[in-house]
């Protein structure tokens, strides 16, 4: 990576929102353990967010996209390819982290597991969705407010289930339905979101 | 190159037309391309040379008119050097553009030498000029194996030497076999014959 700042930048924005919340709210600890998960997982969720926007932009501005489309590769494999890379550097490394915070949120140590293991799932499906809202968006000069009404409700059931597995983990109840609901999820994005961000990229580039 | 290769049109067009902002840029432009030919398109600023270069390669699919017939992927390098500025320029001609291409180390090196960047090959492209940028676009020329090249204006930029050599690259890729369709609004100075596409007229000479 040249640009080690990319890498952080998520990670740190992860950081000061979560940091955000007993600021607001006081930091009475048993307040914020209810709340634990979901704060964890819309952080999460926003910083794909903000990060998704990018994926695409500047290949796009320098003409690298418009060589990807005319290579000979089959353009589904370029961009899961790149949506590997987005998850890499933002999915993964903040389901990596994400103890460290949860740990300052208070949540429970027996619902660690199930939080990392549902961001993992998560943000996958997160990126995969961010990536179709990117390709469509990146012919815009200002794409950043639209890309988020687009996939702001694709991104709800992931944080339903998510959030859902992490508050199973903390009552004691299995979290592993829900937790296969986000592999399913994950399976289903897989297959199918690199088509319609290949379809996206062909129209963005042909307008 | 056998001549009954030659014979077989690389790409066809049929009647294409294209109306942008309500303005008609061309109509009923039918035109084939055989191997050995070096087609320049002619038209001033705005008159639809881009639009038309895109629709060749396949970029633009749709809000045009009439047909494209591409017998085998071309190259396309469009007016945006596609050249990553965080990425050295050997590392940049190591990921496949379009069209057939052998992308080994040392045709990479020599590619690099022939456009004039020995010595550059390992420093951040974004301390490269915009001249040098656009060489090292041009440098995709020399590793690239497809037999028809689609070149938007690929003089931007470029020294007079680099224009000569460039030249001289174009002579010898349509003496092999290849075929070009460029723009360009300099004169070109090639061994072969120019055949010229003017889009203000319509007309094919």
């Amino acid at each position: 990576m040249r640009r080690p700042i990319e890498i952080g930048n998520p990670l740190l924005f992860f950081a000061m929102v979560v940091v955000l919340f007993p600021l607001g709210m006081g930091p009475s600890s048993d307040n914020l353990a209810t709340v634990a998960p979901g704060i964890l997982w819309i952080t999460a969720l926003l910083s794909n967010l903000l990060t998704s926007d990018a994926v695409f932009r500047s290949d796009f501005d320098d003409g690298s996209l418009e060589q990807l489309i005319l290579a000979p590769q089959p353009l589904f494999l370029s961009v899961l390819a790149y949506i590997a890379a987005h998850w890499f550097t933002t999915g993964l490394l903040l389901a990596l982290v994400s103890p460290l915070f949860a740990l300052m949120l208070n949540l429970p140590v027996s619902a660690l597991g199930t939080l990392i293991v549902s961001l993992l799932l998560g943000t996958g499906v997160l990126s995969l969705l961010g990536g179709v809202g990117a390709a469509l968006t990146v012919g815009l000069k200002r794409g950043g407010m639209l890309i988020s009404l687009l996939i702001l409700p694709l991104y709800m059931p992931v944080l339903i289930f998510g959030g859902a597995a992490v508050q199973a983990a903390i009552t004691g109840s299995p979290p592993g339905p829900y937790l296969a609901i986000l592999g399913a999820m994950l399976s289903l994005a897989i297959a199918l979101a690199p088509l319609a961000i290949a379809a996206g990229l062909r129209i963005s580039i042909d307008a | 190159m056998p001549s009954g290769a030659v014979r077989t049109p690389l790409l066809a067009t049929q009647s294409l037309g294209l109306v942008r902002g309500g303005r008609e840029l061309f109509r009923d432009l039918t035109f084939e391309v055989c191997g050995g030919e070096l087609w320049q398109v002619h038209g001033g600023n705005g008159a639809g040379k881009t639009s038309l270069m895109r629709i060749l390669c396949g970029l633009s699919r749709y809000g045009f008119e009439g047909e494209v017939l591409c017998s085998e992927t071309p190259l396309y390098l469009g007016h945006q050097p596609a050249v990553k500025a965080l990425l050295t320029p050997r590392e940049n001609l190591q990921w496949h553009v379009s069209g057939a291409g052998l992308y080994d180390h040392e045709r990479i090196d020599l590619a690099l030498a022939r456009v004039g960047l020995c010595g550059y090959e390992d420093s951040p492209s974004h301390t490269l000029s915009a001249g040098q940028r656009h060489r090292v676009n041009l440098a995709r020329l020399f590793l690239s194996s497809a037999r028809l090249w689609l070149l938007d204006e690929p003089f931007t930029a470029i020294d007079k030497a680099g224009v000569n050599e460039a030249q001289d690259l174009l002579s010898a890729h349509v003496d092999a076999g290849g075929a070009v369709i460029m723009t360009s609004h300099q004169t070109l100075q090639v061994s072969c014959k120019v055949h010229s596409l003017s889009l203000a007229h319509g007309v094919v000479a």
